[in-house]
């Protein structure tokens, strides 16, 4: 058994992509752990999606190897694996109404045997996780009828549900308004405090900054990394991989510690 | 749950309620009286009334249940697993397949029994070549799509066969027994061969009534189930499995009885709501409820026996049209 609380993820020369095409990202290596947080940056089209399927095993990778915890990926079965790594996709509807509590228990499949049904654990563990995200209010709403913000909020639970050592992210706060996003970014930093591994995706650089994160940086096929975020915002990476005029700036009350903010410039 | 139960056992008690009506309706007169001597021990003073309802009615009344239950639980657990309310249990080419089987065998001339042996071994095989098709095809890419259009071409390639069939027959005797075998009929259902079909759709059944829960994570979609800890190839193959194995079974008792498998589940669903824990077992009912009644009408309503499959797709489509209208005021 895998302790689920200490996760790495190993990718060694790893190509990504659908078989019979040209791979869409090629050669990475890569090392993810459960106690850091990671930033994804880049176009859209650059492979994201493609990457975060290979990393939940979904896809195969085309060449190298991804292992957890020195094991290949694709020797764990789905339910392991969804007992390590859970998946949070963006916002999205769905044709069937289901209440939010169900919705959230659907995050329990894993710990449930093959012809299971939720017994009292998953209930109590819905329940606390309902709580800690502060949206109990809405455990007997109908999921469809819940605003974006609302609904993200739910399927994070339902990836809390998994109790996974490692969360995966799909533009999390693409959806959300400002004070949503705001929340949001403040569970994900209780989280990661909470020694969970964080890998979201985001077109917002200023967040790698405010979740103090690692930087991915998707572009032309490849994965560059940073370990910090200062590092990997800078004018002339950002230019590159966005193809604007961006300055970085220090803001912040004086005293105490400052921000750093990406800023675009508009005018030239 | 406690809501849950007692929708189930109210439509349990209204089918045993349905049956015992059955057994008085038809051409044969049967007293009120007579039918309850008889439910109670068996005995008659009329040698007749045994004959017609323990050899007649009765096992007309347990095909029609089984027949319309099987076609509905199929119906709902496709419409689950293709994550598409207009699913029938056809999707695959059950139906097609089996109707060539039973044509090429009356073409032959076999006994009764290789007839619907024929039927059952159509039925799988169409559904076996469709998931191989799509299987060669790759399941890289929309998996559930490809497999949809590999039922089609099935469907078409074995609906081309039975032309094929039916053009070769002879017109006096064989072609009338193809054409009517098509259309459906429960009136020759017999009780020595019950017990080999309800042994079969128990055996279908069961795998499906316990995936309930499995279906309703699937429904937010194959990528996001897989995350979420389910082998969803598994899943799906262990559904087509047992949808095949029920659907089969009972089309070879009853010939092609359409509509029941599409419309039923819809009733199911917007009486208990999308989970298919309850959804399924209701279905299940509900589609025995709605053939029995469909049949009585199919015995009782004309001078001569009315095809099944013409009464429930005269009803079925003016009543799905009344649905739609329901259903697209809701979600789904």
């Amino acid at each position: 058994m895998v302790d689920q609380k200490k996760l790495r993820l190993h990718i060694r020369d790893t190509s990504l992509g659908y078989r019979l095409r040209k791979p869409l990202l090629k050669s990475i290596n890569l090392s993810i752990s459960s106690d850091e947080t990671f930033c994804i940056l880049g176009q859209n089209g650059t492979g994201k999606t493609t990457f975060f399927k290979s990393l939940l095993g979904i896809l195969p990778p085309l060449s190298g190897s991804i292992t957890l915890n020195g094991k290949p990926l694709g020797s764990f079965s789905r339910k392991e694996l969804a007992k390590l790594i859970a998946y949070v996709p963006q916002a999205h509807h769905t044709p069937f109404p289901y209440k939010v509590n169900d919705v959230i228990l659907f995050g329990r499949t894993a710990h449930m045997n093959f012809f299971g049904s939720p017994g009292r654990k998953d209930l109590l563990v819905v329940d606390s996780i309902l709580d800690m995200l502060e949206i109990s209010h809405l455990a007997d709403c109908i999921y469809t009828e819940l605003s974006g913000g609302e609904r993200q909020m739910v399927v994070i639970a339902r990836a809390l549900a998994q109790e996974a050592g490692l969360l995966i992210l799909d533009e999390p706060a693409s959806n959300l308004d400002y004070g949503n996003q705001a929340r949001l970014l403040k569970k994900i930093r209780a989280l990661a405090e909470a020694k969970t591994g964080i890998l979201m995706t985001t077109h917002q650089p200023d967040q790698a900054f405010l979740l103090d994160a690692k930087v991915l940086m998707l572009s032309n096929g490849s994965v560059l990394h940073y370990d910090d975020a200062s590092e990997a915002l800078q004018p002339d990476i950002l230019k590159k991989i966005y193809g604007v005029n961006v300055e970085v700036i220090e803001a912040g009350t004086p005293g105490k510690n400052p921000l750093k903010v990406c800023r675009p410039l508009i005018d030239s | 749950m406690m809501k849950q139960s007692l929708i189930l056992l109210s439509c349990t008690l209204l089918l045993l309620l349905e049956a015992m009506v059955s057994l008085w309706i038809g051409r044969y007169p049967v007293s009120p009286d007579q039918l309850f001597s008889f439910l109670i021990d068996r005995q008659s003073t009329d040698p007749h009334l045994h004959a017609v309802l323990f050899h007649i009615r009765l096992p007309r009344i347990i095909g029609a249940v089984a027949v319309g239950g099987a076609l509905s639980l199929a119906g709902a657990a496709y419409q689950g697993m293709f994550r598409n309310p207009m699913v029938s249990p056809d999707i695959l080419g059950v139906s097609s397949g089996a109707g060539f089987g039973a044509a090429l065998a009356i073409l032959l001339s076999l006994p009764a029994i290789a007839v619907q042996a024929s039927a059952f071994a159509g039925g799988a095989i169409a559904v076996f070549l469709a998931v191989w098709v799509s299987r060669s095809i790759g399941k890289n890419h929309n998996a559930i799509l490809v497999l949809v259009l590999s039922g089609i071409v099935i469907s078409a390639l074995f609906t081309a066969l039975i032309s094929l069939v039916k053009y070769s027959a002879d017109p006096e005797n064989r072609l009338p027994a193809i054409t009517f075998w098509l259309m459906g009929s429960l009136a020759d259902i017999r009780m020595q061969e019950l017990p080999y079909v309800l042994a079969l759709v128990t055996a279908g059944s069961l795998p499906i009534l316990l995936s309930g829960w499995r279906l309703n994570v699937l429904s937010f979609g194959e990528d996001e189930a897989r995350a979420l800890g389910i082998h969803t190839d598994r899943l799906r193959m262990i559904i087509i499995g047992s949808a095949t194995l029920v659907t089969a079974s009972v089309i070879a008792l009853s010939g092609l009885v359409g509509w029941i498998g599409l419309v039923i589940p819809h009733v199911a669903r917007m009486i208990t709501g999308p989970d298919h824990r309850i959804q399924l077992p209701l279905s299940f009912l509900s589609g025995g409820i709605a053939l029995l009644f469909f049949d009585n009408l199919a015995r009782s309503l004309l001078a001569v026996e009315i095809p099944i499959g013409i009464i429930t797709a005269l009803a079925g489509a003016p009543f799905f049209i009344i649905l739609l209208k329901i259903i697209s005021r809701e979600t789904w």
